[in-house]
């Protein structure tokens, strides 16, 4: 039994390795960054200033440390995409990120960043420490609706984003209730969610990241978080009605 | 002719064994996160699932046995029984919270990727193993999957004066029940967990289940089994059954959620594992009742080899439940080591459940050539099925 466990998990090893080598490309199917609520502020923001205004409010999963981690971090890899996809506008990201700030806490910060930034979209990055933390999921829930609606009070679109895919931790931090809070609430105020656990899963199934690997080097992370900076870039764009067409003739 | 187990239940029901068996094995396919054999698993088809089958069970299987300890020898003597098991049950818990803790050291020594810094705070606990050990002792810190024992200690701790008003007045103890639940649902009791928040389990919502098993064990299935002849019955159990698939099925394809009314969905989500919510409790009654009407306890299936591997595993159920908890955690490991797909996840299950098999038969062998005569085992099952089987 245990030969036939071997061979299998060599077969399996070749394939991974086999599409390691040959999908370089990271583009995310568009079943898995939904667009079904509109981002109206974004849009208008778009279209009347030709600039817009994007808070990011997380913890330690929306960083990257190390020499120019902030650069190479998902909020300054959506900006740029952003001003790659929108140009001629003036786009700018600012963040917010707390590393060991649960739910709770940074839903009671928000009404300060919202008033310093004015921002027409905030990405709320949320879930991570409030399960390593064992938060309530019940509290949690209160949490995200506190802070959605201090979001929706100050006229700004949000986009919700939920944890990172992480084999290696999945048997010892349980996130899935946490996720399916974060499905839920979006479905109940009709706030589109960004779903990193998907879409990291699903980047780790087709073989695009070996996110089992054990490694010191950035260069992974790096790249991961360029690819969650792209694949935030487009819901946006799809978010808001953004498409190339529709810039063209607005222009 | 459906016949529930009459009021004194002389013989023990392989139903009970069957259904265990089968809840440990999905216990333990749920515990694999990334697993594609958990599309079988029930709770993808409705509000329910496993645990309810296994606490439901676990509660009648301990008024059957030590109901009739208190009955014929007193309420000291079960009271002592009940409360070996818990310990034995602890012991065990204790012993997969070493194997845990085994596998979190050995991920944190070889582990180490800087996207993940933030995930990997969850070995912090490595660094004061002084605070963490001791608060696994008292069951406040409980790592994921391993929140059934606990709770089926505390259930067992509270069982003996349960037990004796459950044989002194059935009703009125299940009516207690009961209202232990509701209040549990208006005031939020529930016990303390580490480092915070609560118990994943609420024992105090929990224990409904588990007293209405002993409450059926104890005559109440006979009581009911007019009820439960009635066509009027199934026929809102199916009903309700086909409801929860219904909604269970817009989990999974997204695009039916539009079919679900928000008025709907509002009232239905979210749907508290925690607290033992009613749809889940109603979900499982609904199926109880289902199985109890197509499923006789003279069915001549049960003596067919086909069912008898699971029978065995719920003979066992303490030690099946260890080895399946302890296979989900090595299982997953293999499966993310390798970067397994579906082919690799069904080996995994597969191989896992032939393991629980394999030692569950090993463990009837052990039982059967414990160095007692034909005549001995007769007088000594009862005692067995007291100390190890509840």
């Amino acid at each position: 039994m245990i030969r036939i466990v071997a061979m299998l998990a060599t077969i399996m090893l070749g394939y991974a390795a086999a599409a390691a080598e040959s999908v370089p490309s990271c583009d995310v199917p568009e079943s898995l960054i939904p667009a079904d609520y509109e981002l109206t502020r974004v849009a208008a923001a778009i279209k009347d200033n030709r600039r817009l205004q994007i808070t990011v409010v997380g913890s330690g999963s929306s960083a990257l440390s190390g020499p120019d981690g902030a650069r190479l971090a998902y909020p300054a890899r959506v900006e740029e995409a952003l001003r790659a996809r929108l140009p001629g506008h003036e786009i700018t990201v600012t963040t917010h990120i707390q590393p060991r700030e649960t739910t709770a806490e940074m839903a009671a910060g928000l009404h300060k960043i919202l008033a310093d930034d004015k921002p027409a979209l905030v990405i709320w990055q949320a879930g991570t420490v409030d399960a390593l933390h064992g938060v309530e999921p019940e509290e949690f829930r209160a949490s995200l609706d506190q802070g959605l609606e201090a979001i929706a009070a100050a006229g700004a679109d949000a986009i919700m984003m939920n944890m990172q895919y992480s084999p290696r931790t999945e048997s010892m931090l349980g996130v899935t209730a946490y996720a399916d809070v974060m499905r839920w609430v979006a479905e109940q105020r009709t706030v589109l969610l960004f779903d990193r656990l998907a879409i990291m899963r699903y980047w780790n199934e087709e073989g695009i990241f070996d996110l089992y690997a054990a490694t010191k080097d950035y260069a992974m992370a790096r790249r991961v978080h360029e690819c969650i900076g792209r694949a935030l870039a487009s819901q946006i764009i799809n978010g808001a009605h953004l498409d190339a067409e529709n810039m063209q003739t607005k222009r | 002719m459906p016949s529930p187990a009459p009021a004194v239940a002389s013989e023990r029901d392989l139903r009970l064994d069957l259904f265990r068996g089968v809840a440990l094995w999905l216990i333990f396919l749920d515990h694999i996160p990334e697993n594609v054999v958990n599309w079988f698993t029930i709770r993808n088809y409705g509000f329910s699932d496993a645990t309810e089958i296994f606490i439901f069970i676990s509660g009648y299987t301990a008024a059957f046995v030590y109901g009739r300890t208190m009955r014929d020898r007193g309420f000291l003597l079960a009271s002592a029984r009940i409360l070996k098991r818990a310990w034995q049950i602890y012991v065990a818990h204790i012993f997969l919270f070493t194997i845990f803790m085994a596998e979190i050291a050995y991920v944190a020594a070889t582990f180490d990727n800087p996207l993940y810094a933030e995930e990997m705070k969850i070995l912090d606990f490595l660094k004061q193993p002084d605070v963490t050990i001791f608060q696994a002792l008292l069951l406040k810190f409980k790592p994921v999957n391993m929140d059934v024992l606990p709770l089926y200690i505390v259930l067992l701790l509270l069982f003996p004066p349960t037990l004796l008003l459950l044989l002194r007045s059935p009703n009125f103890a299940l009516a207690g029940s009961a209202l232990l639940y509701a209040l549990t649902w208006k005031f939020d009791f529930n016990l303390p967990a580490y480092p915070n928040g609560v118990w994943f389990f609420n024992p105090f919502a929990w224990q409904l289940l588990f007293v209405f098993g002993a409450w059926c064990a104890l005559g109440g299935a006979h009581r009911l089994s007019g009820v439960l002849r009635s066509n009027i019955v199934l026929a809102v159990a199916v009903g309700y059954l086909l409801f929860a698939f219904a909604i269970a099925l817009t989990w999974h394809f997204e695009p039916l959620q539009r079919f679900v009314p928000t008025w709907l969905s509002d009232w239905l989500f979210p749907i508290d594992k925690t607290n033992l919510d009613v749809l889940r409790f109603a979900h499982f009654l609904a199926l109880a009742a289902v199985t109890v009407r197509f499923v006789p306890q003279d069915w001549p299936g049960l003596k067919s080899p086909i069912l008898s591997p699971a029978i065995r595993c719920g003979q066992h159920s303490l030690e099946i439940f260890c080895l399946g908890v302890f296979l989900a955690f090595a299982g997953q490991f293999i499966i993310t080591q390798f970067s397994g797909g579906p082919l690799l996840q069904t080996a995994i299950s597969l191989l896992g459940i032939l393991i629980m098999v394999a030692t569950a038969s090993l463990l009837s062998w052990y039982k059967g050539i414990e160095g007692r005569s034909p005549t001995a085992r007769v007088k000594a099952r009862d005692a067995d099925l007291a100390g190890g089987e509840a």
